[in-house]
Parts: C-alpha cells; sequence; structure tokens
C-alpha cells in the first residue's frame, strides 16, 4: 500500500520505509550499521544502552536508532561526527564498569561488546576511580552468571516476559546499583532458557557446561539438526579437534527462528561419557568379551542370515535418521520379514491400518502462529517439543484459544481457554465430543463412547472454540500416542476435529518418526507406505514370540521399550539379540549377546523429516568414540555379508538418493477413516501421568547430558512431582 | 719493464710476504671468536630461547588459558586444553610447544596478557627421543620455577622499553 510507504534520508540516500517502522529496522535492511546492544529484532524495545544514537536533521539531540520512528522526509546521519562521538561517549560510559576480564571471559571473541569497543571505544581509560562489582548468581547448571560483566541490556529480562512467557530474571534497584537477578534466590527453569545465553550481548551470562572449554575463535561451526523432538529445530555445532564443544541454534524461521530449546542445546554432554561403547563385544557363556569389528560383523551376519523367514525381529529408535532405518526396512526385505518397527512406546496397534502415511503436524510449524483455536490432546507440549509449546504461546498471545487435555495440569505461560484434566483421556475428550456435536448426531464409531456422557463447561468451551474458528486444529501428543486405548482417543479426537471443521494434526516421538513411516519401518507398510501383504510382529508383540534373532538399533530396552512389559526379560530370553548402540547399560548387557557400537546423531550423517515434512540431511559433526561408527556403515556392511543385492552405497548421499527416489512424493494426509464401531476401553484410560516422559528423559543421549540431568525439571521428574 | 718487474716479485715471494704480513698484524689483535662452550657471547635480556611458563611469587600458576598465544603464534606450534580449575578459575589441562614447528619468534609471549608464557635465554637444549620435542606444561612450568631469577631479571632490565 503505497499510503503505509514514505521515503527517508540515510546517510544522504533515500530510502523507502514503511510508516511506524523504527529507524534501526530501516537502517538493518539497507545494510547502514549502527550499534547496538539492547535492541534485539525478537524482543521489545528498551532504548536503555543508548549504543544506537544517530544524529537527525532538526532533533535537539542524538536519537536512538531503536526507539525512534521513521517520518516522511526524515534525514538521519548514522556516520556523522555528532553521531560517532554520541556514541562513543556511550561506550566510554558502558566501559566504566565493565571489568577487563576479556581473556578469561568465555565471551572473548565473539562478544559484542569488544568488537564494538574496537571500533568506539577509547584506547586508554579516563576512569581512575573504583569499579563496580556485582556478586554472582547460581541461577541453576545451565547458565553461568558474572555479573559484575552485565551493561543492563535487559535482554535476557525481555526474553522471561515476552518469549519464556515467566519472568524468571529481573532487575532491582536503578542507576549503578541496579543489578539482575532472580529476586530471590531461585533457579532459572524455563525450558528455553539456554537462549539468554545467545541474548546476552557480554559474557554475563554464559554456557556453563561449555564453562572455559574453548575458544570462539579456534572451533569449527557445523550446521546440524536436533535429534531429540520432532521439531528439527537447526542448529550448529561447535567443534573442537574433532570433539562437540557446545551447541548453538540456526535461525530457521520456518522452524525455530533464532530459539533452540535447553534439551537440544545441551544433550551433547551425553556423547562424551563413560559408558560409551568403545568396542564390539560378544556374550560367550554368559560372560562378555571385546572382539573386533570384523568378527562382530561376521557373527551378526551368521546368525541373521541362518534365521528363517519371519524369524528376525528389528526394534529401531524413532530418532533413527532416514538412512538408517531405509537400509533396515532393505534388510528386512532381504531376510524376509517384515517384524521392524520404531514405534517403541506406543501400546495400542489395534488400528494401525489408519494411521496416516506420516504423523503430520497438520500445518506448517511457522503456520501454527496463525492458527485461531487449537487444541491440544494428550501432550504435556512444553516438555515434549518446546518450540512448538513456543509458537502456539505467540498464537495464544495473537488472540488463539489454546486448550489442552491431559492427564495433569501443565503450566503454561499465557491465558489456558480450557485445560482438562484429572481423568483419563478417553473420558475427558468424548465430553467434548458430545459438546462438539451439539445435540447432532456423533459419527457412527464413537456413538458407543458417548453415550450417557455430558459435557461440562470447559468441554463445552473447547468445542466452541474449535467450532467458531476458522484455522482450528486439533493435535494429538506423545501422551496420547502412548495411550493404551490410542484407537479409541484418536477416534475421539478425529471427530472432534470433523464436527468442528478443525484440521487433525500429530506430534510424533523422537526425531525422526515422519522419515520411519516413510521408508517403511513398519510391520504393516513398506518403503514409501505402500501397505504390506501380509503385516509382520509390531512394537508391542514382537518379543513375546521366540524369534531367532532380534536387532536393537539404538535402543536401551528397560527405558525406550515402553510398548512391553518385561522387555528385559523377553530379550534376554530369545535365542540371539544384536544391539547397535552408542551405549552400554546393565540392561543391554542382560538383554543382548552381541553389542555393536554406533556413533550418536554428533558421529554420524543423515537425515531427519520432521513433523511438518521436511527433510533435512546433516553431516556427521564429531569424531566417533572408541571403534564407534555411524549406524548407516554398520547395517550396510552386515548387507555386504548377507549378500544382499545393491548394498554398495559409499556415502549416506547414496543411501538417501535411493530412498527418495524410492519413496518418492508422499503426501501428507492425516484424514482418519477410523473403524466401523468402538468400545469404551476397560481400565485402560488411566490418567496421563505414568506414560508422559520427562523432558530429560526422552532418549539415551539427552538421559546421561550432565548439565540437564542437575535440573530442577530433571530433579523433580526423578522425585516424581510435575 | 713490468714483465721485468714482475719476475722480481716473483722470485723474491712478494705475495706469500703481502699474505703473511696480514697474518703478523692481526697475529697481534684482540681475538674477535670466542672458545665456545668455555667462552660464551653476552645475550640481550630480550633474546628468544627455549619457553617457559611462569607462576606468581605466591606459587599460582600465571596461565589463565585465554589462549592467546595459541592463536596468534604463526607455526601452531601451540595447543592448549582447558577447563575450570579446582578453585574455579580459569586453568590449562594441557599446554603443549613442539620445539620443532616453533620458529622463536617470541609472538606468544607478546601476546600473553599475563607474562606467564615467556622465552628464556636458554639456548642450550637437545633432544635424544621422538616427542622430547613437545614441551608439556610440567616441563614449561618446571623451566619457569628453575630459571625464575633469570627471567625476573630479563623482565625488568627491559620494562621501560614496553
Amino acid at each position: 500500500m503505497s499510503g503505509d510507504t514514505i521515503t527517508i534520508e540515510v546517510d544522504g540516500k533515500a530510502v523507502e520505509a514503511r510508516k511506524g517502522q523504527m529507524l534501526i529496522e530501516v537502517t538493518d535492511a539497507i545494510g547502514a550499521y549502527i550499534p547496538r546492544f539492547c535492541y534485539h529484532e525478537k524482543l521489545s524495545i528498551a532504548a536503555n544502552c543508548r549504543m544506537c544514537l544517530v544524529e537527525v536533521e532538526k532533533a535537539p539531540k542524538p536519537l536512538p536508532a531503536c526507539a525512534t520512528p521513521v517520518n516522511d522526509g526524515m534525514k538521519v546521519f548514522t556516520r556523522s561526527a555528532r553521531a560517532i562521538a554520541a556514541q562513543k561517549a556511550t561506550m566510554e560510559f558502558l566501559l566504566i564498569n565493565h571489568p577487563l576480564d576479556c581473556p578469561i571471559c568465555d565471551q572473548g571473541g565473539e562478544c559484542e561488546l569488544q568488537d564494538l569497543a574496537m571500533g568506539y571505544g577509547r584506547d586508554v581509560s579516563r576512569y581512575n576511580d573504583g569499579k563496580r562489582v556485582v556478586k554472582d548468581k547460581d541461577i541453576g547448571p545451565l547458565v553461568s552468571t558474572d555479573m559484575t560483566r552485565c551493561i543492563h541490556c535487559t535482554r535476557c529480562v525481555r526474553f522471561g516476559e515476552e518469549i519464556a512467557g515467566i519472568q524468571e530474571l529481573g532487575t532491582t534497584d536503578r542507576g549503578e546499583d541496579m543489578k539482575i537477578g532472580t529476586y530471590i534466590e531461585n533457579s532459572v527453569d524455563h525450558e528455553l532458557s539456554g537462549n539468554i545465553i545467545d541474548l546476552c550481548p557480554v559474557g554475563a551470562l554464559n554456557n556453563k557446561p561449555y564453562r572455559y572449554s574453548a575458544r570462539a575463535w579456534e572451533m569449527t561451526q557445523i550446521a546440524t539438526v536436533s535429534p531429540h523432538d520432532c521439531v528439527g529445530s537447526n542448529m550448529y555445532a561447535h567443534v573442537l579437534r574433532g570433539t562437540v564443544k557446545r551447541i548453538v541454534p540456526r535461525a530457521n524461521e520456518a522452524i525455530n527462528e533464532t530459539w533452540l530449546a535447553d534439551r537440544d542445546r545441551f544433550s551433547y554432554e551425553g556423547v562424551y561419557v563413560e559408558d560409551r561403547l568403545s568396542n564390539p563385544r560378544v556374550k560367550e557363556g554368559g560372560r562378555w568379551r571385546e572382539i573386533d569389528w570384523d568378527e562382530a560383523l561376521s557373527t551378526a551376519a551368521e546368525k541373521l542370515g541362518a534365521a528363517g523367514p519371519g524369524k528376525v525381529g528389528i526394534l529401531s529408535s524413532p530418532s533413527a535418521t532416514l538412512e538408517e532405518a531405509y537400509l533396515v526396512a532393505r534388510l528386512a526385505e532381504h531376510m524376509d520379514t517384515a517384524n521392524v518397527d520404531h514405534r517403541i512406546a506406543r501400546r495400542d496397534f489395534s488400528d494401525q491400518d489408519s494411521d496416516p502415511p506420516f504423523p503430520f503436524l497438520g500445518c506448517e510449524i511457522a503456520e501454527l502462529e496463525d492458527r485461531d483455536a487449537v487444541f491440544v490432546v494428550g501432550s504435556n507440549l512444553r516438555r515434549e517439543a518446546p518450540i512448538i509449546a513456543h509458537r502456539l504461546r505467540k498464537a495464544a498471545l495473537a488472540g488463539a484459544k489454546v486448550s489442552f487435555a491431559s492427564g495433569r495440569s501443565n503450566q503454561y505461560f499465557f491465558d489456558v481457554e480450557a485445560a482438562l484434566s484429572g481423568a483419563g483421556l478417553v473420558e475427558l475428550l468424548s465430553g467434548v465430543a458430545v459438546a462438539a456435536a451439539g445435540g447432532g448426531s456423533l459419527p457412527a464409531s464413537i456413538v458407543p463412547l458417548c453415550k450417557g456422557v455430558e459435557a461440562d463447561d470447559d468441554q463445552r468451551r473447547i468445542a466452541a472454540s474449535l467450532a467458531t474458528a476458522d484455522r482450528g486444529l486439533v493435535l494429538l501428543g506423545n501422551i496420547a500416542n502412548r495411550h493404551a486405548a490410542y484407537t479409541v482417543v484418536r477416534a475421539l479426537a478425529s471427530a472432534i476435529a470433523e464436527l468442528t471443521g478443525a484440521r487433525l494434526g500429530y506430534l510424533s516421538e523422537g526425531s525422526n518418526t515422519a522419515g520411519a513411516h516413510l521408508a517403511g519401518l513398519l510391520p504393516h507398510r513398506s518403503t514409501g507406505g505402500e501397505t504390506r501383504p501380509q503385516s509382520g510382529l509390531d512394537a508391542g508383540s514382537m518379543l513375546d514370540q521366540s524369534l531367532e534373532a532380534v536387532v536393537l538399533l539404538n535402543v536401551e530396552p528397560d527405558q525406550d521399550l515402553r510398548s512391553t512389559q518385561d522387555a528385559v526379560g523377553k530379550l534376554a530370553s530369545q535365542e540371539f539379540v544384536v544391539a547397535l548402540t552408542p551405549y552400554v547399560s546393565d540392561a543391554l548387557l542382560e538383554a543382548a549377546d552381541l553389542l555393536l557400537p554406533i556413533g550418536t546423531f554428533a558421529e554420524t550423517s543423515g537425515t531427519y523429516v520432521n513433523v511438518a515434512g521436511t527433510w533435512q540431511s546433516f553431516q556427521g559433526i564429531a569424531n566417533p568414540v572408541g571403534e564407534a561408527r555411524p549406524a548407516w556403515k554398520v547395517l550396510r556392511v552386515i548387507g555386504n555379508l548377507l549378500e544382499a543385492p545393491g548394498f554398495d552405497y559409499v556415502t549416506s548421499e547414496d543411501v538417501l538418493e535411493e530412498a527418495r527416489a524410492k519413496i518418492g512424493e508422499v503426501a501428507p494426509d492425516n484424514r482418519y477413516a477410523g473403524r466401523p464401531s468402538l468400545a469404551r476401553p476397560n481400565g485402560e484410560d488411566a490418567p496421563a501421568d505414568e506414560i508422559d516422559t520427562p523432558i530429560y528423559s526422552v532418549d539415551a543421549v539427552v538421559r546421561r547430558a550432565r548439565a540437564l540431568q542437575h535440573t530442577a525439571e530433571a530433579r523433580r521428574a526423578r522425585e516424581g512431582g510435575a | 719493464m713490468n714483465r721485468a718487474i714482475s719476475y722480481i716479485k716473483t722470485f723474491a715471494l712478494w705475495e706469500l710476504l703481502r699474505g703473511l704480513s696480514l697474518t703478523f698484524r692481526n697475529f697481534w689483535r684482540k681475538p674477535v671468536t670466542l672458545n665456545y662452550p668455555e667462552e660464551k657471547t653476552p645475550q640481550s635480556p630480550r633474546f628468544r630461547g627455549l619457553h617457559a611458563l611462569r607462576r606468581y611469587p605466591n606459587g599460582e600458576e600465571r596461565c589463565i588459558a585465554c589462549k592467546l598465544c595459541e592463536a596468534v603464534c604463526p607455526a601452531l606450534a601451540i595447543t592448549i586444553d582447558s577447563e575450570v580449575g579446582e578453585d574455579g578459575t580459569r586453568r590449562t589441562t594441557r599446554y603443549d610447544i613442539d620445539l620443532f614447528k616453533c620458529i622463536y619468534c617470541g609472538f606468544c609471549e607478546e601476546a600473553c596478557p599475563v607474562d606467564a608464557i615467556v622465552e628464556t635465554r636458554i639456548h642450550e637444549y637437545h633432544m635424544e627421543r621422538p616427542g622430547e620435542n613437545i614441551m608439556t606444561k610440567d616441563k614449561l612450568l618446571a623451566i619457569g620455577d628453575r630459571y625464575d631469577a633469570m627471567i625476573s631479571a630479563d623482565k625488568a632490565a627491559d620494562a621501560a622499553y614496553k
């Protein structure tokens, strides 16, 4: 709209701008750099650092570019003598109380204050009085504090208020006595709190696990993708001599914006732990012996090759890369078995034929912000997918009505339309379904479920919010996914979506459930989502059968195999179990007969398909620990030894290329056909607490990340609280 | 005529005598060479020889693992690993200088904000086995401890010119 466009002059050049834009946005867009500390494009404007002072014609004093709205015909000078003098003066004041400890400061080399002091600082200080010293705070195991270095830009405070939703840090006192702190002794516990490390322009808030271990300039930055949730947050690993030193976010507006969840940021610590498996091991007569790869692989191939058709079972982590999943599917095909599954936390497989081709969020991740009503079913969303929770918070702040149904009431830092809890999901949802039908007819399949159910106020409010919304969304989370009567929960959620005209969306386990679906890591579907003529055994029933060989891919049987009761015991009684695992644990030593060390997410290349169907490839970022090898290479060699045709891949890209061609274009399709009739489950509708996974227990790497395990969140989970 | 003079000079051993006269003159001069290793030339306090890591008078290591020496080293001879020390300060766990890579430029000493790494005047050293070219943190600190007096004196002598 031309009415909104105005023209201003920046350093003598005419620039088009929108009315109401701040000056700094306009100058940033044309690349005229103005120094700043407190301004951040994702946060509100504070204008308290005064570093961005510029000269504006007819203004009596220099004005802060971050808080000066543009006006038609405005003439701005960003590099005039007056502007530079103002910026230099500001810098001199900022440096009065800033300690000169750059050599021991972890921010040194990547510090905004250090960089700008090079351009705007004096070479000799004129200030000879005592400097302010502020006591450091202990705000938890993730963020270290050196509060003397603070320049009071309040980015961390604004982050808490505006992005996290809970103001865990704030300012007390004023002037020179101003301090950033937690008011009362407390830790900063929000699941996105690690982002204040990136926001802090100086070294006041820093990465605690990384503390003093490397310098910014000596590390190599390698792009990678988060392996812990279905979002696939983009991140950079900073690697020194083949070892991951830290993880920082990689901006991607479509997925994680500039944020990163603490789980993704600090999980790398789990890569370097004592119980990494460094050599292949074999169990002989109840005793474990370290062997070399040749012997290990030929033993594995021999046992797998000798097993009869349908007598091999393969259980894989939902975080296995697409390449791994594809190779497993191909190996299974070669061994003539359909007993492959990655849904190792799911309990109810009775209606797996109506599963979508892959679990799809229902919209792009960025589009979550435009939803006007969202009903999240069975998800402890902030713990399950912090980035999705953040997007929904943004939607809610923009006016969307967001409601929840889960076993326990979780805290969300926005006005929740309604939060159903205290009963099983089936009971909670049937009320919403009845309210959604509003006296009209329910879909036939769920009629018996809703017989005699009356909707309460909250349930009616949820139904109304979805019904009046143009862009409604019903999201099925992982608690629903693990529910003992998942079929029924999904039927109800789908009926609610259908009755209210909302979309149905899924969240999924691990980082690559979608990829595993596409690659055919399923007992009932092969690569590309084609239905198998004969379904194999699913994760729930596989170990109840007596198989000749079982393969575990990155699975810890005592923690990950939630679909099976007493998984360790059942595995121990199987004839031969080979585990491809980065770690060794008591449960694995008891359950397995052969252990093959594989790399974690840091040591393998691969591809994750996220919940929005985005394929994201990444390369290996660190040197393997010990003799560990990327799982796709191990699978390839096993394929070679079994003489499977076409297993002559040289790189994981070769695998990806072949997988991509085989899978083709699979469109997301969340429509639920469902069963004709469903019965109310008997005693299987337990509240969701028991089947919820604490945020820092989702996979083997996270469970070993030292700092994450010391957070208040992890401690509460261990003690069994909310 | 010239030929005749040339003949006379040849038979009178003129060239030999001229050469010997130079020898004879220098025979009485003070010698410029030294009987190394019994005698040595004077050294500048800025001499750049073997490296040492210094301590504060109270015994605390000076090095704070800022890695500026590692960054400035043009020969990539320095390798440092660091972590949080026992008292919570920034400390090295490894400080290696590869003497085969080192070009003795003295940049490390110049870069050091706490005068921890210095190049001493020691230049007479040798290695006997592979691997001895790597000066570890312990070896460097031991040199610093042993030659502390010399290093301190050299630093003091040079302080006025910094």
